[in-house]
């Protein structure tokens, strides 16, 4: 049997209802309890995910997107983390009232994860095929011998050459993107309705960062799943994402359809971002930078986190916090899934 | 399929990884499939091989294994029989190996050497029960603690503190001594009471280590349970450190029961120990060194023998090594 006749044997995509979200984040909160004080990581979050709609979620580290991902996944350290309200709300259960055998039931099989760094997210003394086995021997209780069949499929179905061969090797024996391919593989095996990918492509070069992008697309495509992407990097996101969410100090400032976001951004943060990213056209110029640092979350500014960076920062600003404003055109008319959390909103994206 | 097949397979391995991935042929496959799998104890195996460490400390090892097992394959001779005409400390007879005189008499004129060979026996089920008994509890006792932090492990790191406060052989001492019959077992018992902490300890540092890797967070998020994180995901990560731990200590609890029995609270006679050996030449070191430096060297070798295992064995097993 080749390579290649394996691939072709996938299931179905599984139909479903397209309109009800798959993942709905409703008003999260996550905090640190440290020495220090509270820090607050994710204030407030409000996103959702459907089948075959792939989310980005963009900000730069310590925005709160990867915590975010955490408390979906249930896997963040409690304590000394600690969810004070919200709801995660898959299929329209709420996953923070569920008892941990619930939630563990859950992960793995209907929301996976891939890990940004698959060297250190492997088991080091374990095959891989031992460990893509574990997956349905877990959650299904497949024999040794089974398990392994599976892996080996598995294995072609992201595409390592040689899959059979190489079912018993060790993580250190992959190369970096042969590697993000098996945490691939490990997510995807139960076939999950959601997978949750946490800056899949960072650890790995550009040429491979694409290739992995396109096998993460083809997939969630063939198995018609919801992917949130955790990404800090614009140019990952353009081309696989459907929407973004940018995040900034634990809150979304701004959403949008993927086309629109990079056309006109309506969050002067967003703005700060696209105009950082080096232009061909414009060599020899200095390079835009936001000025300042994130802020520190055990000291969150008060009103709009973002107004010590921003250069069209108000008094306003400095005293309330912009809700997530409905963008429209100029006209009135509504633009769909546009949303800025700026007060002046209307002037970022009018110029 | 054994790894030696046919040197045809042994060609088309290294054919195969001169042509790479993307030329296989479905035979190459095949006969790789037979050649490649290995695991991590096949790896370890490949690596201990080539240890001149391993194999000293190995064959050693195995003779003073079928020593303590079968004694009576080296000497025929009782060693409690003694029969002091002509023998009371009899010097050492080099040129009759394998007799009873070879290593001389004692003073109760029995054969040193019949003793030695005999001795074997209580020596190594001590060590190798202790340190069974020690590397269950204690590193049970340190997965825990290290695993689940928090109280658990403020209750069980304070006790483990408690028992580190008594040394070995002064709490072996004391424990031991409430027994008026001493066995082979009351001495692994007296011995593991007080020998697990230093495990525990080691085993608990190596699993915090652990438990904050990537892939322990990997396995979670994939679902599996806790007792699958700690004894697939963790467990084999931490073996290391805890075999050469045990291995080492191992032959720390040899002496310790030899010091044990020398000090008169170890085993008894008739039990026939190093220790005991040791223990009753003392007074006739000066007339007769040769009963204290026979079995004192057999003590020294089996101990020997188990660390430098231990120091081979931690290598092989290392898969950042391989």
């Amino acid at each position: 049997m080749t390579t290649m006749e394996k691939t072709a044997n996938v299931p179905e995509p599984r139909a479903g209802d397209d309109t009800a979200p798959l993942l709905e984040v409703r008003d999260l909160h996550v905090e640190f309890h440290t020495r220090d004080g509270v820090a607050k990581a994710v204030n407030g979050v409000n996103y959702s995910v459907s089948a075959g709609e792939t989310l980005a979620v963009l900000g730069e580290s310590g925005s709160g997107k990867s915590v975010t991902a955490q408390a979906i996944m249930g896997i963040l350290d409690m304590p000394p983390g600690k969810i004070p309200q919200g709801e995660i709300l898959f299929r329209g259960q709420d996953m923070l009232k569920m008892s941990g055998e619930e939630r563990r039931k859950i992960r793995g099989s209907k929301i996976a994860m891939i890990f940004q760094d698959a060297l250190s997210s492997l088991n080091p003394v374990l095959s891989v095929g031992y460990q893509l086995g574990e997956m349905y021997r877990v959650h299904q209780g497949l024999s040794k011998k089974e398990a392994k069949a599976k892996a080996i499929d598995l294995m072609d179905r992201v595409r390592i050459p040689a899959a059979k061969e190489r079912v018993n090797d060790y993580p250190h024996q992959f190369s970096g993107g042969m590697r993000q391919r098996i945490m691939i593989a490990m997510a995807l095996a139960l076939e999950p309705d959601l997978i949750i990918a946490d800056e899949p492509t960072t650890a790995l070069d550009v040429t491979v960062q694409a290739q992995v992008m396109d096998l993460l697309a083809e997939l969630q495509r063939e198995y018609n799943m919801g992917l949130i992407l955790i990404t800090h990097d614009l140019g990952v996101v353009a081309d696989v994402a459907d929407k973004i969410a940018v995040m900034y100090a634990g809150r979304i400032v701004e959403t949008a359809p993927v086309g629109e976001l990079y056309k006109r951004p309506a969050h002067p943060y967003t703005r700060g971002l696209l105009d950082s990213i080096p232009r061909l056209d414009q060599k020899g110029q200095e390079l835009y930078a936001i000025k300042g640092l994130p802020p520190n979350l055990l000291h969150i500014p008060t009103g709009c986190a973002f107004n010590p960076r921003c250069p069209k920062a108000t008094d306003l600003c400095r005293t309330d916090i912009p809700a997530l404003h409905q963008v429209t055109e100029k006209d009135g008319a509504e633009l769909a899934g546009r949303g800025s959390a700026c007060h002046f909103w209307k002037e970022t994206i009018h110029g | 399929m054994p790894e030696k097949t046919s040197p045809e397979a042994g060609r088309s391995t290294v054919a195969a990884a001169v042509v790479g991935a993307a030329e296989l042929t479905e035979a190459t496959i095949k006969t790789q499939g037979q050649n490649k799998p290995r695991s991590l104890g096949q790896d370890a195996w490949r690596e201990l091989r080539g240890s001149w460490l391993f194999w000293a400390s190995g064959v050693l090892l195995v003779i003073f294994i079928v020593m303590a097992a079968f004694p009576t394959l080296f000497t025929d001779v009782d060693p409690r029989q003694a029969d002091l005409r002509g023998h009371y400390l009899a010097p050492p007879n080099w040129s009759h190996f394998f007799q009873g005189d070879w290593f001389g008499y004692n003073g109760q004129g029995q054969s040193v050497y019949a003793r030695t060979v005999h001795g074997a026996r209580a020596s190594i089920i001590v060590g190798v029960c202790v340190t069974i008994a020690v590397t269950v509890f204690g590193g049970l006792v340190g997965m825990l603690a290290g695993y689940f932090g928090g109280w658990v492990d403020g209750l069980l790191s304070r006790i483990t503190d408690i028992f580190f406060g008594i040394p070995l052989l002064l709490g072996g001492l004391t424990l031991l001594q409430a027994f008026t019959h001493r066995t082979v077992w009351t001495v692994t018992l007296g011995l593991a009471t007080f020998g697990w902490m230093q495990i525990a300890r080691v085993m608990r540092g190596a699993v915090i280590t652990q438990k904050q890797a990537d892939f322990v967070t990997a396995a979670r998020a994939l679902g599996a349970g806790t007792g699958r994180i700690l004894f697939r995901h963790i467990l084999p990560n931490v073996l290391g450190p805890v075999i050469v731990v045990a291995t080492i200590a191992l032959g720390g609890y040899i002496s310790t029961e030899a010091t044990l029995s020398y000090l008169g609270i170890g085993l008894q006679d008739p039990v026939v120990s190093w220790g005991v050996d040791i223990s009753a030449a003392q007074s006739q070191l000066r007339d007769a060194p040769h009963v204290l430096l026979v079995p004192a060297t057999f003590l020294s070798l089996t101990v020997l023998a188990f660390i430098l295992l231990g120091d081979a064995v931690r290598d092989a097993l290392d898969p950042k090594l391989r």
